[in-house]
């Protein structure tokens, strides 16, 4: 732990969740700094989503807090988390399918409008001029994703890769100061594996965004996070720079298992 | 989902390029469809009582089911009792033109062909808009937490609890009705409205805000992930559609001069719905075309008399299975002057 906690820009303490006796977290705390690119990994069931769910305010923690820029968001319903600086990404891509690629990355506008219903209904110069900025940012953005040919696209008929990108732009969109990723690798192939990894040092150098990866892939996950957190059944296993992970003989042992478990398993 | 109709506003049509005229400018729409509904009403005179009664009609039904389709259709929220709010719009402003208003001032005709008693009307039309959006609020919000079937049930419920409390209370004459309402609704306020009505929709959802609605109908989770309040979004809905079905309830009162509890039964919610999802769900205006289409059958079909509802069900089942997609679109270009000009373009 490096950081001091007063700067962190997110902050996890002592969170646990239970789902009646089943217990999905326990005990976790994390901190992320502005800028600062952490990747979460873990074994499946290891607990890495519903981490993410309690910092997007989609599950409450049964016990503990979450502090994002020093302010207690424990609870808040995830479009409120969303308003103070936090995007996220899902699992399995959550884009809006029946709504062109234009629009799904417009929708990020919609909580940051300056003029509500009869703003829009009475569609004045000021609603206009708003409407002409959110589309000249829709394009910007989509233009530098690369995504500017597929935009009058049902965003339901993109290629995975560009769905997955364009999720990504979307909630850029929403111009977070912390970007959460979860699985952004998965289903993709070795070349579109790459792409992402430049896609995301990309985020960081340009937006000056902090990301927390969650990640199965141990080759994206390795290469470009600075600081790692492994999850093991729902408790914080281990910390610190990939090489001082990929040494640790707890990770070593809940990844590949060590030859006492293997031969109970066996057995 | 596939979509019926609408779809022909996809394509380079008359009617594409026309709505596209309309998202551009709408308020010159706006403008324009309220002219149509001045000329109409002082071309009043030529128009037979029958027809007028068909326009009125169909005009009430394009209310109902444009203002339906922002939750149905743009929301994805099912709700059932769309005719209850009709119920209140209804009763709300036979009550202020039959006892309340007349009692505070009792030299306002209602018929008159003067501005100021035509004028007179707006605010009547408009409260009972008002009372149907606050039954819209007291329903829609503790119960659109619930999604699907559930949020069905609860419309459901509430449709037939208002059909019940005006069924039980003698001061709206109970399951006898109201009789003798004055004949208010004519040409210019049931066209305006339905212009209005479009002009609303079609504003609101053409627009970055209006593009919430749709964000959570294809997906709430990541809807609220994007910042978006989906339960502001959703009782936003509600409350807008309530507001135009109780508009639309007051204009069908001073219409027919009659209202009666069972007029607003839950058939007549499905056959609101009906209209929604035959014109397809998120297209406005093809839910407004539909909306017309089907007041125009329900009249050709009475001369079949007990046989009407049989045939009836049996062109709508027809046309759900034989959704004619391609063919509305030809069929709309060879009607339209110039359709077919710009479809060749």
């Amino acid at each position: 732990m490096t950081t001091a906690p007063g700067k962190a820009l997110l902050e996890a303490r002592n969170c646990s969740l239970r789902f009646g006796g089943i217990s999905a977290l326990t005990d976790v705390s994390l901190h992320i700094s502005p800028g600062e690119l952490v990747g979460l990994i873990g074994p499946n069931g290891a607990g890495k989503t519903s981490l993410f769910n309690i910092l997007t305010g989609v599950y409450r923690p049964t016990e503990g807090e979450v502090l994002f820029e020093g302010r207690p968001v424990t609870g808040l319903p995830p479009h409120s988390i969303n308003r103070l600086g936090m995007a996220r990404t899902f699992q399995n891509i959550r884009l809006f399918g029946s709504l062109d690629v234009t629009m799904n990355v417009r929708t990020s506008f919609i909580a940051r409008l300056r003029g509500g219903l009869l703003h829009t209904i009475r569609r004045g110069k000021s609603f206009r001029s708003e409407e002409e900025e959110i589309r000249e940012e829709g394009r910007r953005l989509l233009a530098y994703f690369g995504l500017e040919e597929a935009a009058a696209h049902p965003s339901r008929s993109l290629p995975y890769g560009d769905q997955r990108r364009l999720e990504i732009v979307r909630a850029l969109a929403t111009k977070p100061r912390l970007l959460l990723l979860d699985e952004p690798a998965a289903g993709m192939n070795p070349t579109e594996k790459e792409e992402l990894k430049r896609l995301i040092s990309r985020i960081r150098s340009e937006f000056g965004t902090a990301i927390l990866l969650v990640e199965h892939d141990m080759k994206v996950v390795m290469g470009i996070c600075e600081r790692l957190v492994v999850l093991d059944r729902g408790s914080l296993l281990s910390s610190g720079t990939p090489a001082e992970v990929r040494a640790d003989p707890k990770v070593i042992a809940a990844y590949l298992g060590t030859s006492s478990g293997q031969t109970e398993a066996a057995a | 989902m596939t979509l019926p109709w609408g779809c022909f506003l996809r394509d380079n049509s008359f009617v594409f390029n026309s709505s596209v005229a309309i998202i551009r400018k709408p308020r010159i729409a706006l403008a324009a469809g309220i002219g149509v509904a001045v000329l109409l009403q002082s071309c009043g005179g030529w128009i037979d009582p029958y027809t007028t009664q068909v326009i009125l009609f169909a005009a009430i039904n394009v209310i109902l089911a444009v203002s339906l389709n922002l939750v149905m259709g743009e929301t994805g929220q099912f709700s059932l009792c769309h005719a209850a709010f009709m119920a209140v719009g209804a009763y709300t402003s036979a009550l202020l033109t039959g006892k309340a208003l007349p009692a505070l001032l009792s030299h306002l005709s209602w018929t008159g062909s003067s501005w100021a008693s035509q004028l007179s009307f707006l605010p009547v039309l408009v409260i009972g808009g008002l009372v149907a959006a606050i039954a819209g609020l007291i329903v829609g919000g503790p119960s659109l937490r619930l999604r699907g079937d559930y949020l069905a049930m609860v419309t459901l419920g509430f449709g037939e609890i208002i059909r019940v409390l005006l069924q039980n209370t003698n001061a709206v004459g109970g399951a006898r009705g109201m009789e003798g309402i004055v004949p208010a609704t004519n040409l210019f306020w049931a066209v305006g409205a339905a212009v209005v009505t479009i002009y609303t929709m079609i504003a609101l959802v053409r627009s970055t805000y209006g593009r919430g609605f749709q964000a959570v109908r294809d997906d709430e989770i990541a809807a609220a992930a994007m910042g978006i309040d989906t339960t502001r979004f959703k009782v936003t809905a509600f409350v807008i559609g309530a507001f135009f079905a109780g508009v639309a309830g007051g204009l069908y009162a001073h219409a027919v001069e009659f209202i009666s509890p069972e007029g607003f039964n839950f058939l007549r919610s499905f056959e609101i719905i009906v209209m929604v999802i035959l014109g397809g769900l998120g297209r406005p205006v093809g839910v407004a075309i539909a909306a017309i289409l089907i007041t125009l059958l329900n009249e050709w079909l009475r001369d079949l008399s007990e046989y009407r509802m049989v045939v009836y069900a049996l062109i709508i089942i027809l046309f759900m299975i034989f959704r004619p997609t391609q063919s509305l679109t030809s069929f709309l270009r060879r009607i339209i002057p110039g359709g077919r000009k710009a479809a060749s373009a």
